[in-house]
């Protein structure tokens, strides 16, 4: 079933995936939102899948629905019709506990304004996703450690993120998502407020971290920088998929 | 512990505003305790002195006698009955006689209560072995009534009274004392004579108004037609008078308590509104809205919590040397038991309660702005917007 709508929706090339375990399904996705009397269609009869370890990115201009979809993965938001199954669950039937829990295991979040907790410090912000699961105390602090490791910030450990530059608190934020090795995650915008040498660092730490962990990530982006390490490119338009296209070779990896 | 520990470092974070609210709270709460310090210090001083100087533990009463009806007094008079007598001579039972007269300070008239009382008695505190001394007729008369009738110790007065029978006599007396005493019921407008004195004065031979039980007295109820009247009946005005202070209490309490919660309620509504960053990423890294809602309530709640802290470091030396010097009265008579210095008496009870108080209505007030939390768009709020 997950080959057929693969192949059907994927314009650029059919491949084998028959070996693909797949982490995330879309089917037949619908979102509505009411805007003065009417209705806004952000997504509409969106299929797609995603297999586990994709460096994928939606791309598409403003308004086409890659920040709704993202949402609705990361079970932040819900579908008007159809589904979204994210590492088995069906996120229309989620809830709340239930969605807490998929995003507090399973799913990362990084966002184009790092929504970093400003009363923590960098070592607190990135341990925080491990209190929520109540990881024991000498596991926390090799995981933060290690977290804090790849992203090169471990001499700013206790550092406010007020004390940080853009390019470091997206690198915190980076740690923070990854810290608690989740299934998935997913970036909206990570590089939007960084310049090019601080977006590619921070991209190349990303891929680095997809390769060795084999972490899905899932970009919303419309930044050439980002489209360059991208192995999979979703183009959006008025929500719905305009092309779907795999990259061989990304251009900076 | 989570939200414990993310509402404490949060509120600390939050530096002014935080101070600012626990300081409010902490005034209220210190004011608080200190007012009803004050209030059952005085309410103790008041109890204590009235059974010290006036009622004793209780009191058996002439059936006619009404103490705010003074008409009553010419036939609430009886011989003391001999089921009482025991009582009387062993001390834990003191006759106290009355009747109406008339003094002539500096040639003035004021009417007033002739008060018989045995010498030797040592259940109420009025220092009638003073009255002791044989010869002319001397009394005992408290500072109040001094002042008002301009009379010293060792000064000579004029006295006129109606014996049993209603025929008026007059003669000069010895102000043989003055006491002090901060009640004025056994004070004002009153002489106090040896009780045989007295009953010779009126032909009254062994008889008495009223008793006076000590303590030790083991009689409860009605006796030989006298009827008993316990602590509670006697006390009931101060009972009535502490009862109003603590509504008083209640609503400046009230108010500042309101100003106080009002600045959390304020604190918390702006938190809500600047946080929904925050609250969007609570969210995002796998709390529930229930949870983000239970963590600004706390936050709101720890403010009281600190409030009481803070209450306890700046309050607790200042509640200690309201405690040594107390609060000065001032000088007028309002006819209450009360001294010239009121001391507070800070009562487990009352500390806890206003902690309680503080703490359960700050946690009311916090969550209310909170609930708004869970109709919040999650994706709206991690953009920071409405």
């Amino acid at each position: 079933m997950h080959f057929r709508k693969y192949s059907y929706i994927c314009t650029a090339k059919v491949y084998d995936f028959m070996d693909t375990e797949f982490v995330i399904s879309i089917d037949s996705l619908t979102k509505t939102f009411p805007v003065g009397g009417s209705f806004f269609t952000a997504l509409n009869n969106v299929n797609l899948v995603f297999g586990k370890g994709e460096f994928t990115g939606l791309v598409g201009p403003s308004g086409s629905g890659k920040t709704t979809l993202l949402n609705i993965i990361g079970s932040l938001d819900t579908p008007s019709t159809g589904d979204a199954s994210v590492l088995g669950h069906s996120i229309a039937k989620l809830t709340p506990k239930e969605s807490a829990e998929l995003r507090n295991r399973n799913i990362g979040f990084i966002f184009q304004s790092y929504n970093l907790l400003p009363v923590y410090t960098v070592y607190e912000n990135v341990e925080f996703a491990l209190l929520l699961q109540k990881t024991p105390v000498d596991a926390r602090r090799k995981a933060v450690m290690e977290a804090l490791e790849w992203v090169g910030l471990t001499d700013k450990e206790k550092s406010r993120p007020s004390q940080l530059s853009g390019g470091e608190c997206q690198r915190v934020a980076i740690a923070r998502a990854m810290v608690k090795r989740p299934a998935i995650v997913l970036a909206d915008e990570p590089s939007a407020n960084l310049d090019a040498k601080n977006s590619h660092n921070i991209l190349q730490t990303m891929r680095k971290l997809n390769k060795e962990l084999k972490t899905t990530f899932i970009f919303a982006t419309h930044d050439e920088k980002v489209m360059q390490y991208l192995t999979r490119i979703v183009s959006l338009r008025d929500g719905e998929i305009e092309k779907d296209s795999l990259i061989e070779k990304p251009a900076s990896c | 512990m989570l939200v414990l520990k993310t509402s404490f470092k949060n509120i600390i974070g939050a530096g002014k505003r935080t101070w600012l609210n626990v300081a409010v709270l902490s005034f209220t709460f210190v004011i608080m305790v200190s007012y009803n310090g004050f209030i059952d210090g005085w309410q103790q001083e008041a109890y204590r002195d009235t059974e010290n100087w006036e009622t004793g533990a209780g009191q058996l009463w002439h059936p006619q006698y009404d103490r705010f009806d003074v008409f009553t007094l010419q036939d609430a008079h009886a011989a003391i009955p001999s089921g009482l007598r025991t009582y009387v001579d062993n001390g834990t039972l003191t006759p106290i006689l009355i009747t109406q007269g008339v003094i002539y300070p500096q040639g003035r008239m004021q009417n007033i209560l002739l008060k018989g009382i045995d010498p030797k008695q040592q259940i109420l505190s009025i220092p009638s072995q003073e009255l002791a001394q044989t010869g002319e007729i001397s009394a005992l008369i408290g500072s109040r009534m001094a002042e008002s009738t301009a009379l010293k110790k060792g000064d000579r007065v004029m006295i006129r009274w109606r014996d049993k029978n209603g025929v008026f006599d007059a003669r000069e007396i010895l102000i043989a004392g003055i006491f002090s005493t901060k009640v004025p019921s056994v004070d004002a407008g009153q002489l106090w004579l040896n009780l045989n004195t007295l009953r010779e004065m009126t032909g009254m031979p062994d008889e008495a108004t009223y008793f006076v039980e000590s303590k030790d007295c083991p009689l409860k109820t009605d006796a030989d037609g006298w009827l008993y009247k316990d602590i509670d009946f006697l006390t009931a005005d101060i009972k009535a008078m502490t009862d109003g202070n603590r509504v008083e209490s209640a609503v400046i309490f009230s108010i500042l308590m309101a100003i106080a919660l009002l600045a959390v309620f304020d604190t918390q509504t702006l938190s809500i509104f600047r946080r929904r960053k925050e609250i969007g990423t609570y969210i995002a890294l796998g709390m529930t809205p229930k949870r983000v809602i239970w963590l600004f309530t706390l936050e709101g709640t720890s403010f009281s919590v600190l409030a009481v802290l803070a209450g306890f470091v700046w309050g607790t030396p200042l509640l200690w040397w309201f405690g040594k010097v107390g609060m000065k009265m001032p000088e007028i008579d309002m006819n209450v038991v009360m001294g010239d210095t009121m001391y507070p008496s800070y009562e487990l009870s009352s500390i806890l309660t206003a902690i309680v108080l503080i703490v359960c209505l700050s946690a009311i007030i916090s969550y209310l702005p909170a609930r708004k939390i869970a109709k919040q768009n999650v994706v709206n709020a991690l953009k920071g917007k409405l």
